[in-house]
């Protein structure tokens, strides 16, 4: 007997699916003939097994769920009872003791701060932002795709399309209110206009609502009433450190089309032992400044910033952490309060190429003049 | 389940936890986290681990605990909070131990309820878990997407056909028995060596 017919009849067996005369038959196929029953026994033991697995697995990923909105949840309110139970009784104890010890640590902080700022204040930057200022030449590339893309869509009305000056990345943090983080030092690019473009070339208009300079975070908001509301965002952003030696990938625009890299955290400071940073060892280029440093499981840990100009490869991202701070920030402005951070994390324990295909529609170029 | 004398001892909330979790309702898996993550997360915390491993640690309790609600003669014989916390611990202590070795000194607080049969049935259970995934990772595509659509996510042949871009959902279910055959063949090579 053909063997998939076999496992056909099997599933179906094994469902209760079989009407009473083709039962019939199976039970007498198995009764007289050793083989065919060996093999019955054989795949009534592996489907069910792979019935078990994929139960298990559905109900992992369920769990994950729950478990992410859970931990958002406490980020995001700072649950009280939550921060009191993880405290261990020590602090409790030696609270004054520690307060003083810590506001003595504090001063000499401060002061070496103070030391090294004069000391190194006579040195040149030794870092870049990664932003790609456009030529001539892509802009008129661009203007013949244009003049294609009405053609092909004369059906509908475009937008003139933006002579942008200068191309980086942005990703989607808040996809039913559309915020996009990027870099304060790409907003800062546009003159006049700021935009972001999907991977399929459409532009929509934004708007710059927080910047902060020290930890170079921006948030944008899509201002476009042709924007449409996404599903939540795949990822989910890491709000502890990650670790040393951690593999991660990131994907930008360092060109037109999106661009996958992958390295690995080789520091866990960034440019002369900056904190808000993370260093990493992976390729990138002018144009993945804004671009999302994402790690196996799926979780966000930072944002790329700049890189080292004498040396390859050497590249710093901002901290994820940050990235809450900033969300707080906004909140407080009466006009943006709504922004939230609500993952639906889809990405743990797919492979990478799939992984992939889940985020890459919430990474935008970001472009200006 | 059965209601058994000792399930009546059990407090009303905590079987109707249970059964909330044997249902996978969410408002009663949510509740289980609220009341007893905070508690495994520090126990973790204070014992040489972080916030990931103490997720980490939670979710396999979740399923040691699931697992258990779907069995008929299950009974639980302590407050749940208690047998979260002795999974956890259980669970932690093995994790460390095959971390740094057996020298470790762990001081894990309090005295708990004795649940080595429990986890070890788990880890049983969880081998053919693992075999699975790593035949599943060996197969390649499409085979993976295609057994993953259907033995995982559940949708139908009809949909499944028209997502793979096959012409009927009878060629998508030939290419679906020849997959499970190429599976099985890994899983069970396996499955000899580890036995």
């Amino acid at each position: 007997m053909d063997e998939l017919l076999l496992i056909d009849a099997v599933e179906r067996f094994l469902k209760g699916d079989m009407l009473p005369e083709e039962h019939k038959l199976f039970e007498e196929l198995r009764k007289n003939n050793a083989d065919v029953d060996q093999m019955v026994v054989e795949y009534t033991f592996f489907l069910n097994e792979i019935n078990q697995y994929g139960e298990s697995k559905t109900f992992r990923q369920y769990l994950t769920e729950i478990e992410q909105e859970f931990r958002m949840k406490i980020v995001l309110t700072g649950t009280k009872s939550s921060e009191k139970a993880t405290l261990p009784t020590f602090w409790v104890r030696h609270k004054k003791n520690l307060a003083l010890a810590a506001s003595f640590i504090g001063i000499i902080f401060f002061l070496t701060a103070v030391i090294i700022y004069v000391i190194n204040s006579g040195n040149e930057k030794k870092i870049k932002p990664l932003v790609e200022k456009l030529n001539q030449q892509e802009n008129k590339t661009r203007q013949i795709e244009n003049k294609v893309n009405q053609l092909t869509n004369s059906s509908e009305i475009l937008a003139p399309r933006l002579e942008a000056r200068f191309r980086a990345t942005g990703f989607m943090i808040d996809a039913s209110n559309a915020y996009i983080i990027t870099n304060v030092h790409v907003v800062k690019e546009a003159k006049n206009k700021l935009i972001i473009e999907n991977n399929k070339g459409v532009q929509y208009s934004a708007q710059a609502i927080y910047l902060n300079t020290l930890t170079d975070i921006a948030i944008l908001k899509v201002t476009d009433s042709a924007f449409k509301k996404m599903p939540s965002i795949p990822y989910s952003i890491k709000r502890n450190s990650c670790e040393l030696g951690e593999q991660i990938f990131l994907l930008g625009y360092p060109k037109q089309e999106i661009v996958y890299g992958e390295g690995y955290i080789s520091a866990m400071n960034g440019y002369e032992m900056d904190t808000i940073f993370y260093q990493l060892s992976t390729p990138a280029n002018e144009g993945n400044s804004g671009s999302p440093v994402v790690n196996r499981k799926g979780e966000l840990l930072g944002v790329i910033s700049s890189m080292e100009t004498n040396a390859q490869g050497v590249v710093f991202a901002i901290k994820s952490e940050n990235i809450f701070k900033a969300v707080e920030e906004t909140r407080k402005i009466d006009a943006y309060k709504n922004i939230s951070i609500q993952p639906k994390p889809a990405l743990k324990g797919l492979d990478r190429t799939a992984q992939i295909k889940r985020i890459q529609d919430y990474i935008f170029m970001v472009k200006g003049n | 389940m059965v209601l058994t004398d000792s399930q009546f001892n059990m407090p009303e909330s905590d079987y109707t936890l249970l059964e909330g979790l044997k249902n996978q309702d969410k408002r009663c898996i949510e509740r289980i986290y609220r009341e007893n993550y905070n508690m495994i997360q520090s126990l973790v915390i204070n014992n040489n681990g972080d916030i990931d491993d103490a997720a980490d640690i939670f979710q396999e309790a979740m399923i040691v605990l699931y697992e258990k609600s779907l069995l008929d003669n299950f009974k639980l014989s302590c407050r749940l909070k208690t047998f979260i916390y002795s999974i956890c611990r259980r669970l932690w202590l093995k994790k460390l131990q095959k971390n740094h070795g057996r020298h470790i000194k762990v001081e894990l607080l309090e005295d708990t309820i004795p649940v080595e049969e429990v986890v070890e049935d788990h880890e049983k259970k969880q081998e053919n878990f693992k075999l699975m995934e790593k035949a599943m990772a060996k197969i390649g595509e499409p085979c993976r997407s295609l057994l993953n659509a259907y033995y995982i996510e559940k949708k139908p042949m009809q949909q499944i056909a028209s997502d793979f871009g096959y012409t009927n959902a009878d060629n998508a279910k030939t290419q679906k028995y020849k997959c499970l055959v190429r599976l099985k063949k890994i899983f069970f090579a396996d499955y000899k060596n580890e036995k």
